[in-house]
This record gives structure tokens, sequence and C-alpha cells, in this order.
């Protein structure tokens, strides 16, 4: 099947899990990460059970974000 | 060292988006081109710190997926992210630094601590940060 990952289109085996993409696009830090596919962001703790079908696309966010002002450290 | 080449009217909408922002820390991204070392914006995109915080800033992934979208169709790379220290220095937080997962972006911190804005431009990886070149430019 084609999944559109990042604006790529790429192939890949028939019902991998959103759990399985993010392995096989080697997502730094996926803990900090938030999938949407065709824009419906997938809950956390639902990856291993979110199917991809022929057609989805998929975007990885990286959570961004800070914070605690007064620690400066630099 | 990396250079950030911002116009004029994008760090007044900067300014502008923190200051509205007040009390709380403001947020967004900045995309646009890469030649080199140099870091053009082309576009200011100003999300939603969905934390609602005066010492910590989330971005609404929502409007997080809109900015890479409209990256993506004209053609910009993400050069990176700003948010606001309302009462402090224009400096990585030790929590700004933990949660820079992107070494390739550069960081903007406006502080709003002076009368006059500060912003500065950082590169973070392995836990450290460098400063990097802002320079603003006219239209």
């Amino acid at each position: 099947m084609f999944l559109t990952v990042a604006g790529n289109q790429k192939e890949y085996e028939n019902g991998i899990t959103v759990a399985k993409l993010v392995e096989l696009e080697n997502v730094e830090t996926p803990q900090y990460v938030t999938v949407s596919v065709n824009d419906d962001f997938v809950e956390n703790g639902t990856l291993e059970t979110t199917v991809l079908h022929d057609g989805d696309t998929v975007e990885f966010l990286y959570f961004m974000g800070g914070g605690n002002a007064r620690s400066i450290l630099y | 060292m990396n250079t950030i080449r911002l116009r004029q009217s994008d760090y007044a909408k900067i300014i502008d988006h923190a200051k509205a922002g007040l009390p709380y820390e403001s947020c967004g991204l900045i995309a646009g081109t890469v030649d080199g070392e140099i870091k053009t914006v082309q576009h200011v995109f100003l999300l939603t710190n969905i934390d609602q915080s005066r010492e910590h800033f989330s971005m609404n992934p929502r409007e997080q997926l809109a900015a890479i979208k409209e990256m993506r169709t004209n053609g910009w790379s993400p050069l990176g992210n700003f948010h606001s220290h309302p009462e402090t220095p224009a400096r990585p937080s030790a929590e700004d630094i933990r949660l820079a997962f992107d070494s390739s972006a550069s960081y903007l911190i406006l502080s709003l601590a002076e009368v006059e804005p500060i912003l500065r431009a950082f590169h973070i990886e392995n836990g450290q940060a460098s400063a990097e070149n802002v320079e603003c430019i006219n239209e």
C-alpha cells in the first residue's frame, strides 16, 4: 500500500500500524511525537492498534515547548 | 555560525504577538530558505501557547500541523521556532534545552523583561546551547 508520510509518498507493507511506521521511519524520541493520520491526531496509547490504510496521509509532529524560564542555564 | 535573517516587519510581528500574549509566554514557527549558514525567514507563523503559562509553552499541535502544510505548499523550509520570556532574559532555560529535539532548528527567544525587547537565537544540541546571529533587514 502507499502512504504519504511527511509529504512523501512511499510504499509499505499492507496493514501496518502507526507504531510500526514510527519504527520504520526511525522517528527519534517518539515519546515526544504526535502523529496525525488524515489530519486526525492519534490518541496516546493507540499507536499499536491504529492500522494504516492505502492512501493515508501521515505527519509526525515533534512536541515544541519549553519552560520554567527562571532556571536559566545558558 | 548560523545567521537568522529576518525582515523588520516579521521582527515586529513576533514582538506584537508576544506582547498580545502577556502575561503568558507566546510562541510560533519560522520558515524560509537556507543558503549555507544564512537562514532567511520568509514567513512567521504565530501559534497559540496551549499552556497559557508565564513560565512554560507548548505549541498548539493543530496549528503546528497547518503551518507545516503551508510551508510545504510554499516551498519553505522549517527554520526553527520562537517563544517569549515575559520576565526573564533571552536565554534558553533548562527546560528549553531539554525539550529542544531538533538540532537543525534555530531556537529564537524574545525577552520582554526590559523596556526594549531583545531577540536572540540559539543552536541547541546534546544539551548545549550556542548563540546564533540575528540580523534584521529592511523590506
